[in-house]
């Protein structure tokens, strides 16, 4: 294939000479067809403009409707008319010319200088300078003619000496000198001004306006014929009478008439015009309306593309299928279709669905002609059917589809499902596979395309597989994960506390898809465990601390871990497939962090993960609905003792507070390194504040945390705590505990009223309570001053996500616009689609990230355990 | 007392190619020379090197992925 570079693309106005020599017929008569229904001769619609008729052809090239890409044509305007997208630059140049002879007036020596300045000041600045200095001038320094002040009543009016001119103005600036263009930034080889008043109007072909043939058998034409029509009339009639000699006011009312038309005809939506209207009031749609907006030329067509085989819908979710796949409704899968190519090994197979079956929608033969399959002739299609055919059906189950929801900012945007034909109106996607798309279903819409090749089926299968995705290609660590339900739902089960009787078990087993029950480990009971080791592939061994191991080691420290041994159950072990010890919970399933999936995924077939998943939703589910996970308010009761503790840190914090605000005052606060006394003042109270919280928050943790390890735990807000699947200490501590100092931009609130946060407050009081401090906690209710103290932190972090996620979006979308098309090529190198070179080594050590393990290319501590076991 | 600032740990290391060095460069990664990096011939960091247009630079970095790599760039 030949090859060009381009080396630029030039913009420029185009000369009338381009205009006429483009042209294929002059138009001269305002009719576009006759009564007979026939194009009129050398109107708007002659046939040498274009066809858009099929079967005739055109009169230009010869060719029909669909080759033929239509002609432009000229129309001769009597009189020169402004074109109002350039009355500014034609007001700039008056400004600076003398009218009588056309030269810039100012003396030669200045121009010259000017000229030389635009080197290096740029067009722009030195043609404001000339076009100032040039409005100044009373006499033309050249020809010595007055000269008088110019005024653009916009956007085509224009004054001179305070009187309008019409004729004058292509005359004055067709006087211009090419050696003064420069002044201005035209290059006189490319463009003359006095193209601004045009003489000569180029006509568009007839098919970038074609006239629509209503069912009525009524011709309706195109905005822009309609406007053409209004200009070839006006001009007719300006012309008849300057011949007829009529008088000059006549004759400036038709100018001034024609002007508003081509004003109008380029622009509907000139400022100062009335746009023109149809008959109908609406406003006409003219050229530059086509292009501008949203749904002009660029936006609506050019930059916006759509496709074929494509299909959206709401999402809902349904936790009963597996996560590669996807609902399709049945009214979608009929209507999207995949080629099938008939190979001698399933001729007869095709045969028999297309004769059989309604899933046959087109054979196409071997000499690609299409023929559609219906009752009346699948017999007659498929007894013709033979190799080289293909039959594009309906699409059915465990056919390959991407599915896609915007913003596509993720590789995991867009992921390969195969399909699942349901019930309903909406694709059902498993709630696991939510994360990757940022979905959720308060009204989602998700799109589906449907590849039609075998590259592209395989393509998709092979690196956009849902299962195949769990391990992020971003940090190389899992991204698909379970939901806060099945985490905590798989705590629940893993609980050294949780039995189930023979039947209960019997159902979870069934729930798996097994069939024979082991034996009971609990006396006659069985435990979580044990039926949550069904679930593992046999050969699994691993061993880690749990998330409640974190959760405990901060409330109450172990001196020593005893590992399998622990007395919380808190550390995780499991061996040949079995788990033995330890609870699941983030550490084991969450994001990142998540151990037992990290291994599922990464050393088993991507099925076991997928199947996994799928037993865990199912039990999961079917135990949290038996047992129940609720909320309550006298969880966030505390004990007498920690209400006790907490009216003396707080009695503490008050005292110690003041003690600092006394030294401040009195001025004998010495400062931190690098600050202003001020600035450790509110340090020194912020520090007292975070201390005073400390203390309670970790009594708060250990009285909560006890009834979880007991024998009958209640299953509440501190499952889903320990669990590590939603909630914090930090969000128990508000609850029960106390809010503590109210935050704004990193420091106590100070933005308010003159030296003092709230009228509540006397002036001046820096103390610990007039600063932001809140005592109370959400069950007690905050007093009046604490609930703007809080509101104002509230506030702040309302601004800070509406900012960040504008502001980031933004940065992240101009960045991987950039990026979009570089590619990784087989010798390792980075190149952008015209191959240059952007990195000689993909990101420098030519590591795939989601082959590494969090990041690191070699998981040092796996491979320690390896090299020990080997030796 | 710094001379140039080459000499600052900051600055990577720039050498120049020989005329085979970068005949060679171009024919491993099969590029021809408007495909690679490049680098204004007036930049301070390669000001030593007296360097012409076309003439191929080596840089060596540190780099947070691969503790060291080597990046061409052609003087332009």
């Amino acid at each position: 294939m030949l090859m060009k570079k381009i080396k630029g693309i030039e913009f420029s106005i185009i000369s009338p000479t381009m205009i006429r020599k483009m042209s294929a017929l002059e138009v001269k008569t305002p009719d576009t067809y006759d009564k007979d229904g026939y194009p009129m001769e050398s109107g708007l619609m002659d046939p040498h403009l274009g066809v858009i008729n099929p079967g005739l052809r055109c009169k230009t090239c010869g060719q029909r409707m669909k080759k033929c890409p239509g002609h432009f044509g000229s129309l001769e305007l009597v009189r020169p008319v402004v074109h109002s997208e350039f009355g500014r630059r034609l007001e700039i140049i008056m400004h600076s010319t003398c009218k009588e002879c056309g030269r810039i007036a100012l003396p030669d020596d200045k121009i010259e200088k000017y000229k030389k300045m635009i080197k290096t000041d740029g067009v722009d600045s030195v043609l404001k300078k000339v076009m100032a200095k040039g409005k100044t001038v009373k006499k033309c320094p050249h020809c010595k003619a007055t000269k008088s002040k110019v005024l653009l009543d916009k956007p085509t009016n224009f004054y001179y000496n305070k009187e309008r001119i019409y004729t004058e103005i292509r005359e004055w600036i067709e006087k211009l000198a090419e050696r003064d263009y420069a002044i201005f930034g035209y290059d006189p080889a490319r463009v003359k001004p006095e193209w601004f008043v045009m003489k000569v109007l180029s006509v568009p072909p007839i098919t970038i306006r074609p006239s629509i043939t209503l069912e009525s058998g009524i011709k309706s034409e195109d905005d822009l014929t309609h406007k053409l029509v209004d200009i070839i009339r006006i001009n007719m009639r300006l012309k008849d009478n300057i011949e007829a000699g009529a008088p000059q006011l006549i004759i400036e009312d038709l100018w001034d008439l024609l002007q508003y038309h081509v004003t109008t005809y380029l622009d509907n939506n000139t400022a100062g015009v009335p746009p023109a209207k149809h008959r109908s009031g609406r406003a006409l749609r003219t050229i530059v309306q086509r292009l501008k907006g949203k749904k002009g030329r660029f936006r609506h067509n050019l930059t916006g593309k759509r496709v074929n085989f494509a299909a959206r819908s709401t999402v809902t979710p349904d936790p009963f299928i597996k996560i590669s796949e996807v609902g399709i409704p049945k009214k979608i899968a009929d209507e999207l279709t995949v080629p099938e190519r008939v190979t001698e090994w399933n001729k007869e197979e095709l045969k028999k669905m297309v004769k059989d079956t309604d899933k046959a929608v087109y054979a196409i033969r071997a000499d690609e002609t299409k023929k559609r399959v219906d009752e009346t002739n699948k017999e007659e299609i498929a007894e013709e059917i033979d190799v080289g055919f293909r039959i594009e059906r309906k699409l059915q189950n465990g056919d390959i589809v991407l599915f896609n929801r915007q913003p596509s900012l993720h590789r995991l945007s867009m992921l390969a499902h195969t399909v699942r034909v349901m019930e309903g109106k909406t694709f059902k996607i498993n709630p696991i596979v939510c994360k990757p798309y940022n979905a959720d279903f308060d009204g989602d819409e998700m799109n589906v395309h449907v590849p039609q090749t075998e590259e592209g089926k395989t393509e998709a299968r092979e690196l956009m597989f849902v299962r195949n995705q769990v391990i992020s290609p971003r940090y190389g660590a899992p991204v698909i994960i379970l939901d806060e339900d099945g985490v905590s739902g798989a705590f629940v089960l893993t609980l050294d506390s949780t039995k189930f009787t023979r039947e209960e078990t019997m159902q979870y087993f069934f729930e798996m898809g097994l069939t024979t029950l082991s034996k009971p480990d609990r006396g006659k009971d069985y435990s979580g465990k044990l039926i949550f080791s069904q679930m593992l592939p046999k050969d699994l061994n691993l061993e880690y601390k749990t998330n409640m191991c974190k959760i405990i080691q901060k409330t109450m420290p172990c001196k020593n871990c005893t590992k399998e041994k622990c007395e919380h159950d808190a550390y995780l072990q499991i061996k040949n497939g079995q788990l033995l010890h330890g609870v699941i919970d983030d550490a084991s399933l969450g994001e990142v962090s998540g151990k037992l999936i990290d291994e599922l995924a990464r050393k088993y077939p991507s099925t076991v993960i997928e199947d996994f998943y799928y037993n865990v939703n199912r039990v999961v589910a079917d135990l949290l609905t038996m047992r129940g996970m609720t909320a309550g308010l006298d969880e966030y009761e505390v004990s007498n003792h920690i209400q006790k503790l907490k009216s003396k840190v707080i009695e503490e914090l008050l005292e110690d507070g003041k003690k600092l605000t006394d030294k401040y005052k009195r001025g004998t606060l010495s400062h931190l390194p690098g600050k202003s006394v001020k600035e450790s003042f509110e340090n020194g109270m912020m520090g007292l504040a975070a201390k005073t919280k400390e203390k309670i928050q970790n009594a708060i943790m250990k009285e909560k945390l006890e009834p979880i390890m007991s024998e009958k735990p209640k299953l509440n807000t501190m499952v889903m705590i320990v669990a590590g699947s939603r909630g914090s200490s930090i969000n128990l501590m508000n609850i029960a505990g106390f809010w503590g100092q109210a935050n704004v931009r990193e420091g106590r609130p100070r933005r308010g009223f003159k030296n003092r946060l709230i009228t509540l407050n006397k002036k001046d009081d820096v103390g610990v309570l007039a600063g932001g401090f809140i005592k109370s906690s959400f069950m007690d209710g905050m007093d009046a001053k604490e609930y703007f103290y809080h509101s104002m932190g509230g506030r702040q972090g309302e601004v800070d996500t509406g900012v960040s996620t504008k502001v980031s979006g933004y940065l992240y979308r101009r960045l991987a616009n950039s990026l979009k098309d570089l590619v990784v090529n087989n010798d390792g190198t980075v190149r952008t689609a015209s191959s240059e070179l952007v990195q000689y080594v993909y990101g420098e050590d030519g590591v795939f990230p989601k082959n590494t393990v969090r990041g690191k290319s070699i998981d040092l501590e796996e491979e320690a355990e390896n090299m020990k076991k080997q030796v | 007392m710094i001379r140039s600032f080459n000499e600052h740990f900051l600055v990577p290391k720039h050498i120049m190619l020989s005329k085979e060095q970068a005949a060679e460069l171009l024919k491993k990664y099969n590029l021809t020379l408007d495909q690679l990096p490049k680098i204004p011939v007036s930049d301070s960091a390669i000001a030593d090197l007296h360097p012409a247009r076309d003439d191929i630079v080596k840089i060596i970095r540190t780099s947070p992925t691969a503790g060291k790599t080597v990046y061409y760039r052609r003087v332009m």
